[in-house]
């Protein structure tokens, strides 16, 4: 028997299909757009390809994400503070801070050793420090999003951002252009001025080691290098920290099922 | 643990109670007649009194027969009716800023068209009254001062000087600022004896004490049946009704049974095991206001996790002391009411700042398993230490708390999605602490 774990986020979608030895079978990332289920379709369907395994194996999907709701073909829905915690953990079992920068969101999460969620903080009504601020900089730069962290790294004299308000990141950035600033330490100002809101964040709930950064920001080297930095200690991040929502979204499944709170699909 | 989708209204079967709806229907009686009577005094020529729910002085107007309108009720029916927004707009198009208190543009945006609301028409003031327990209140009062040339009397209530002054009863300073307070009591009856062209009444000032002692002690009873679990009423959806009539009815005979009958039902639940929420699973404490532009939805949000809203410190603030148990000492009135004016001032500016001790022993007997702490957009004053607060809590006490941004009544400032995310992950938090708990 298989589980799956979507989380349609606001800016892209993940899926993880799992098995009951709690081993990653595959991994499927699409763009969410605007039709929030096809996008989780889309995403499950290619986690199921690289597992190798077919829709019917799927004894238990939970979605998450801000459009776990639209998720039809799932079975119960986690929000992703939730998620993120439980994912965090099962990667990194001594965490106990975690960072999720996401599309719009940043979450500071305080988590327990079991993976429960003590405490978070997050963001409100408001996209800077956020993945988005950095999609804002990377179309301002016509720098594509994967390259903006080594370019960041190259900066020598990082720029201050004034402000870190999404909307106006591209005027602020043009603006630093204009000064004949160069685009490097313009991109690097930028992610200091992400990483040093989100540990402020990450502050209020307490930063307890060990931290592990998820989302799809903790890709970005020079993000993680920052975010240790502010932290004083090294971050935990790894191949799978991207899709660490869509991971515990899984491991929430295998629990339904294991522990006989809900009955898989298959046997209803 | 799996989060339930948006606002699943389960019907519920529910034993017969004899009583049921009466507060309701009692409620929506008193509630239509103070309307109908502000509207009325403005076509008779009575004057009516502008005040606000934290120092009404609803005990000495209400000597005078006079009229007493609520602009923070006036502007949370308006939301609640769904028609804020517009008189939001109206008064940001004559100039109030966006960031201004939400209540202060729904008010005003009524008196710039001509008064007319969804639950009738606001009267003129010949008279208005605030203290300095909320800066906005005085700025507010010079709003209506300008517009209709009427007085404005502003209470200056000393409250926490700071570290090193003592201040509580019992201590010189506290004798100082009572009488203090007490002389600007009598410059308020000298100058509604003016607008209203009668005279103070002592006999009829002591029966109005003793109806608020009455309705006091009352109202500390319904408080306390919220005890029980399940709570018999939610302080939110339930609450704003009792709020309502407290406030509106503050030393009339009307108001002590409305709260007799109110608590008789919420008894009556009780016997029967009937509890606010259907199979009530977590208990609240909110800190702040509801959004009362989303009031279904944002109540809603909880009760999808059957939660229960057990307290509130609205209850508190906006019910001008009554929780905390008056006794007006009816032999010496003056000095009694300006005492407890003074105290509450110190509990509410107090509350503001140091609302911990408070909120923990509401925790602890009203069996809480946490608080949520709505932060008001359009309020700083209120909304600030909220964070701080929550966190202290979580960290000295163990208690958890949710933090939430929305406003009181304007719409534009709610946002579902990110609300019930939050809300959402609380409650999944609330769960993993209920099961680590069982585990040990």
């Amino acid at each position: 028997m298989l589980v799956a774990g979507v989380d349609v986020g606001s800016t892209q979608t993940k899926a993880v299909v799992m098995n009951e030895k709690r081993e990653v079978l595959g991994k499927g990332l699409v763009p969410t757009g605007a039709r929030l289920n096809e996008a989780g379709q889309a995403a499950f369907e290619e986690a199921l390809a690289r597992a190798g395994a077919k829709e019917s194996e799927v004894g238990f999907v939970v979605g998450t994400g801000y459009g776990r709701y639209r998720v039809e073909f799932g079975d119960a829905q986690v929000t992703e503070i939730s998620c993120h915690a439980r994912g965090a953990v099962f990667l990194f079992p001594n965490t106990r801070t975690v960072l999720d920068i996401g599309g719009q969101d940043t979450k500071g999460i305080k988590v327990g050793p079991d993976g429960q969620v003590i405490d978070f903080n997050m963001n409100d009504k408001c996209a800077a420090g956020t993945g988005r601020f950095l999609g804002a900089a990377s179309e301002a730069l016509e720098v594509p999003l994967p390259d903006l962290g080594a370019l960041a790294l190259s900066g020598r004299n990082p720029v201050k951002m004034t402000t870190t308000c999404t909307v106006f990141a591209e005027s602020e950035i043009l603006g630093w252009l204009a000064k004949g600033r160069h685009v490097e330490d313009v991109v690097a100002g930028v992610h200091k001025a992400i990483a040093s809101r989100s540990v402020g964040l990450l502050r209020r709930v307490g930063i307890e080691p060990e931290v592990t950064f998820t989302g799809g920001v903790s890709n970005n080297e020079a993000m993680v290098e920052l975010i240790s930095e502010l932290v004083g200690m090294p971050v935990n991040t790894s191949s799978e920290t991207h899709h660490c929502g869509a991971l515990g979204a899984a491991l929430f499944a295998l629990e339904q099922i294991l522990t006989g709170a809900m009955t898989e699909r298959q046997t209803v | 643990m799996t989060s339930p989708t948006k606002h699943e209204r389960r019907i519920v079967i529910r034993p017969p109670l004899s009583l049921a709806g009466t507060t309701r229907d009692e409620n929506r009686t008193l509630i239509r007649d103070w309307w109908a009577d502000l509207d009325a005094a403005e076509n008779e020529g009575r004057p009516v009194a502008n005040v606000f729910v934290m120092g009404s002085m609803a005990e000495i107007l209400r000597t005078f027969d006079m009229p007493i309108s609520f602009p923070e009720m006036t502007s949370l029916q308006t939301a609640v009716r769904g028609r804020s927004l517009e008189y939001i707009t109206t008064a940001e198009d004559a100039g109030y800023s966006p960031d201004i208190c939400g209540y202060v543009k729904a008010d005003v945006g009524v008196h710039l068209q001509g008064g007319d609301h969804p639950m009738g028409h606001l009267p003129k003031p010949s008279l208005v009254v605030a203290t300095n327990l909320c800066n906005t209140y005085i700025k507010w009062g010079e709003i209506w001062e300008r517009m209709y040339e009427c007085p404005v009397f502003v209470f200056d209530i000393p409250g926490w000087r700071g570290s090193g002054f003592e201040t509580k009863k019992g201590s010189g300073t506290f004798r100082d600022d009572v009488r203090y307070v007490e002389a600007q009591i009598h410059e308020l009856i000298a100058l509604a004896e003016e607008v209203t062209g009668r005279r103070f009444d002592i006999d009829e000032f002591r029966e109005t004490l003793g109806h608020v002692n009455e309705l006091s002690r009352l109202f500390q009873e319904v408080l306390e049946l919220n005890q029980h679990r399940p709570a018999p009423f939610n302080a939110l959806t339930e609450g704003i009704n009792l709020m309502g009539i407290v406030n509106a009815y503050r030393g009339s005979p009307k108001g002590t049974h409305f709260l007799e009958t109110a608590k008789a039902e919420f008894e009556e639940r009780i016997a029967n095991g009937v509890g606010a929420v259907p199979d009530e699973r977590f208990r609240l404490l909110l800190v702040g206001t509801a959004c009362y532009s989303n009031f279904r939805d944002f109540a809603g949000l909880f009760e999808d996790w059957q939660g229960v809203f057990a307290h509130s410190d609205y209850m508190s603030f906006a019910g001008g002391a009554l929780d905390r148990g008056i006794v007006y000492d009816l032999d010496r009135p003056f000095e009694s009411m300006a005492e407890q004016m003074v105290l509450s001032t110190q509990e509410a500016m107090g509350g503001m700042f140091w609302g911990q001790d408070w909120l923990t022993e509401v925790v602890r007997d009203w069996d809480v398993d946490g608080i949520v702490f709505h932060g008001v957009k359009s309020c700083r004053t209120v909304s600030t230490g909220l964070p701080d607060e929550r966190e202290w809590l979580l960290r000295h006490r163990d208690i958890p708390g949710l933090f939430i941004q929305s406003d009181l009544v304007d719409p534009r400032l709610w946002s579902e999605a990110q609300l019930k995310n939050r809300i959402d992950a609380f409650f999944e938090s609330l769960e993993s602490r209920r099961a680590a708990g069982a585990r040990r």
